[in-house]
């Protein structure tokens, strides 16, 4: 995993600088990267703590169902974040998303297939332009996705005044909301899950990918990249159009979860930025790995749940999230700068192992501007 | 590396600013009010000392809920508790008039049902030549908007009559005094102001009787000791704090262990809240203070595989036909939407100088068990998010204009 960190130094240097598996693991969760999967845990044991039956399997299963939607919107958003910009406009998206479905299948089972194949084409044309004028008009996409929230915002209210007028048919319910069932221990595994699973598994082997490397090198400096080569706006374009796709998918699964409503993908941008930070990628680009993000999601969802359990009066809880979340994120952004100045800890001397290497490449730290 | 620094602190302040934005632009999904919480909170906490809940309100609509209301029972919306009479001969005038209608917003389903009535209410009088043409003007949740829109009218100087939907008490209150100086009749409906210089002012019984209502079938149905979980849209707004203030009363009274959670009327919320109550143990009830997600807080049982609950949810229909199909102990607490009808039957009245109730108080009875099919029968083909107590049935257009949500 922490190859994907690595700058691009030869294998063989890195070869040289690699400590066995295990040092190698101790050492990655020692990173916010990583840590976000220890905070999971530490979460999900307290949750087990507090309440026993969450533990079991077939209720495990279910908060990872319902955890899909926010954890494909994270992994969407990273691929933005991670190239230097944002995405701000996903929340709308999603909500519009939702609004298309319950308008346009009604009880009609018949056009569930088309419908989805058009929502999928809003996606990536919102995606598509979020990023060209980002990339070649060179306006910043805090403003351009802010400007495509509130123009999706104004499109939803004015198609419906702002309120549902029904769910859409059942079979395409099915899909956030039913599962395979009859399964052993588990009983049922959510389609979310699998839906879920599959996205992270494409988004791993994408970051992994020429497009990956070229997305995290955009991130960390693009005038380096475009002189190596890259394309950059077509790169981050790229990036948009996955963001607004991953939007599209949590829009049909919180469709089946939840049912239709205008306020459905409310504030999720902002979730799923925090579950980003959460995971340890760095704002302004450059450095994090995708599935941390995915873990960024489960955290904070299981600190909602674990506030919850834990009874924390309704009034109180906005408050006890956001401070939370604040800590986090600072801890995170200290952690890794004291890794960029190569502090002193074992754990963070992997760049000056690399420096030291017998013939370090050039621009090895090239994001330590 | 200050650069990376600087553009998280720019990030994070705009995650908080956008936050609090969002929180403004796609507020509340509240079904009856849609008023900023802010504008309205103080107005209320110097009348009832931070507390929603006040003793005399709670007495008079307890009261209220089986009062005797004057008028034809199969004509609600001109229905009236008798009390204090506006005298308004010196309004009577022939000829059609103006009327200019300040509207809060039509941003949920229960206000887009009403909107509907009302202009079909409109139509007829048109036709009989009491209204030659209304001009509306929607607040979309804004007060400070809808205080423009009610000076708007007062300088147009155009208006006959006011009809005004307050958006906030306290917030609207000088400019419904403001549109009262004009000497021109004004009639508010569903939410109030703080002052009675209005011709009248139209509304159901209110948020109390609703929390007595719903709460009182809870606790007959529960025993002490039964976990009930009470799902509320938002803080701050008067009409559904009063009804949330009446039920846990009662709740605390009976002995009923409630707890109440805001959940914006997001389906994904309602889903997510009910599926950790449900982890934690056993839910036997569930109060809403609107319906609106009435319908995922039932899913979410079944996804469960639980007992489903004693209910209680609204008249919107997607509630209705949930607790047919589903077969549960509910019971369907109303806020009349036909009010939408009287106010416009008000001016009528008051142009042709018949005297009206100065507060006009209109009968608000929930729908019950024996009730539910047919109601569901009567509304049948509409919508999910059509109010069963729309009240419309004998209007132009009935029932297409309400199924095909022809809003104007």
């Amino acid at each position: 995993m922490s190859t994907i960190l690595d700058p691009a130094a030869g294998r063989a240097v890195l070869q040289q600088n690699r400590a066995g598996r295990g040092e190698r693991f101790l050492r990655g969760l020692r990173t916010p990267g990583g840590g976000v999967f220890v905070l999971l845990v530490v979460l999900l044991v307290a949750i087990v703590i507090q309440n026993p039956s969450f533990g079991e399997p077939e209720s495990f299963i279910r908060f990872i169902g319902r955890t899909a939607p926010i954890a494909i919107a994270a992994i969407g958003q990273y691929f933005v974040i991670v190239s230097g910009e944002f995405d701000l406009s996903m929340g709308s998206v999603v909500t519009m998303q939702v609004i298309v479905a319950g308008n346009l299948i009604g009880d009609d089972d018949s056009k569930v297939i088309p419908v989805l194949v058009l929502m999928f084409v809003l996606g990536a044309v919102i995606g598509l332009i979020n990023g060209l004028v980002t990339t070649l008009l060179r306006v910043p996409s805090f403003i351009v996705t802010l400007g495509m929230m509130l123009a999706l915002l104004g499109l939803v209210l004015f198609w419906t005044g702002g309120a549902a007028q029904g769910n859409p048919a059942d079979s395409f319910r099915q899909i956030g909301r039913g599962g395979i069932e009859d399964v052993p221990v588990l009983e049922i595994i959510p389609y979310p899950v699998i839906i879920l699973a599959a996205v992270a598994v494409l988004a791993f082997w994408l970051m992994r990918r020429p497009y990956g490397r070229t997305l995290l090198a955009v991130g960390d400096n693009d005038v380096a990249a475009a002189l190596t080569g890259a394309r950059v706006w077509w790169v981050r374009t790229r990036a948009f159009m996955l963001s607004s796709l991953a939007a599209t998918v949590s829009g049909i699964l919180l469709v089946g979860y939840a049912g239709v409503h205008p306020s459905v993908g409310r504030g999720y941008e902002f979730t799923a930025i925090t579950a980003v930070v959460l995971g340890g990628v760095v704002l302004g680009g450059g450095r994090g790995w995708v599935l941390s993000a995915a873990a960024g999601a489960f955290a904070l969802e299981a600190l909602f749940t674990l506030l919850n359990f834990m009874g924390v009066a309704s009034t109180w809880r906005n408050t006890v999230q956001g401070v939370i979340i604040i800590v986090a994120v600072a801890a995170a952004a200290q952690s890794w700068q004291r890794k960029r100045r190569g502090g002193s800890a074992a754990a963070h001397s992997e760049q000056q192992r690399i420096t030291a290497a017998p013939e370090p490449a050039e621009g090895t730290d090239k994001g330590g501007n | 590396m200050t650069r990376k620094r600087l553009s998280t602190a720019v990030a994070l302040t705009a995650a908080a600013s956008l936050l609090a934005m969002s929180a403004c632009t796609t507020d509340p999904s509240v079904t009856e009010d849609t008023g900023s919480p802010a504008a309205s909170a103080p107005a209320e906490t110097t009348e009832a000392a931070q507390e929603w809940f006040s003793q005399a309100l709670y007495d008079e609509q307890f009261e209220q809920r089986t009062a005797d209301f004057q008028g034809d029972e199969k004509q609600p919306w001109l229905q009236y508790i008798a009390g204090d009479m506006s005298d308004t001969s010196d309004f009577a005038s022939t000829g059609a008039k103006k009327v200019c209608f300040a509207n809060a917003s039509i941003s949920n389903p229960w206000r887009q049902t009403g909107w509907i009535t009302m202009n079909q209410q409109l139509k007829v009088l048109q036709d009989k030549g009491v209204i030659s043409e209304m001009e509306t003007r929607d607040a979309q949740d804004d007060s400070n908007t809808q205080i423009a829109d009610i000076d708007y009218f007062i300088s147009e100087g155009k208006c006959d009559a006011f009809v005004i939907s307050p958006n906030a008490t306290a917030a609207l209150t000088p400019a419904v005094e403001r549109a009262c100086e004009t000497g021109k009749p004004v009639v508010v409906f569903d939410r109030g102001v703080e002052t009675d210089c209005a011709t009248t002012f139209i509304h159901p019984i209110g948020g109390f009787a609703w929390g007595i209502d719903s709460a009182n079938f809870l606790t007959s149905k529960l025993q002490s000791g039964d976990k009930v979980v009470a799902l509320r849209i938002l803080p701050g707004v008067d009409v559904l704090e009063q009804r949330w203030a009446a039920a846990e009363k009662i709740f605390k009274e009976k002995g009923i262990e409630a707890t109440d959670y805001f959940t914006g009327a997001d389906p994904t919320e309602i889903k997510k809240i009910i599926s950790d109550e449900l982890a934690k143990g056993d839910v036997q009830g569930i109060w809403m203070d609107a319906g609106d997600g009435a319908v995922a807080a039932i899913e979410a049982f079944e996804d469960a595989g639980k007992d489903l609950p004693v209910m209680t949810g609204e008249d919107e229909l997607s509630f209705l036909r949930k607790w047919k199909d589903t077969g549960i102990d509910a019971i369907a607490p109303v806020y009349s939407n036909f009010q939408w009808r009287t106010p416009l039957l008000a001016v009528e009245k008051i142009f042709a100088g018949e005297e009206i109730p100065a507060e006009w108080v209109l009968p608000q009875k929930p729908i019950p068990a024996e009730e539910l099919d047919d109601w569901l029968k009567r509304n049948e083909g509409m919508p999910d998010g059509h109010y069963a107590k729309f009240g419309g049935e004998d209007l132009p257009g009935y029932p297409e204009v309400w199924q095909k949500r022809q809003i104007p």
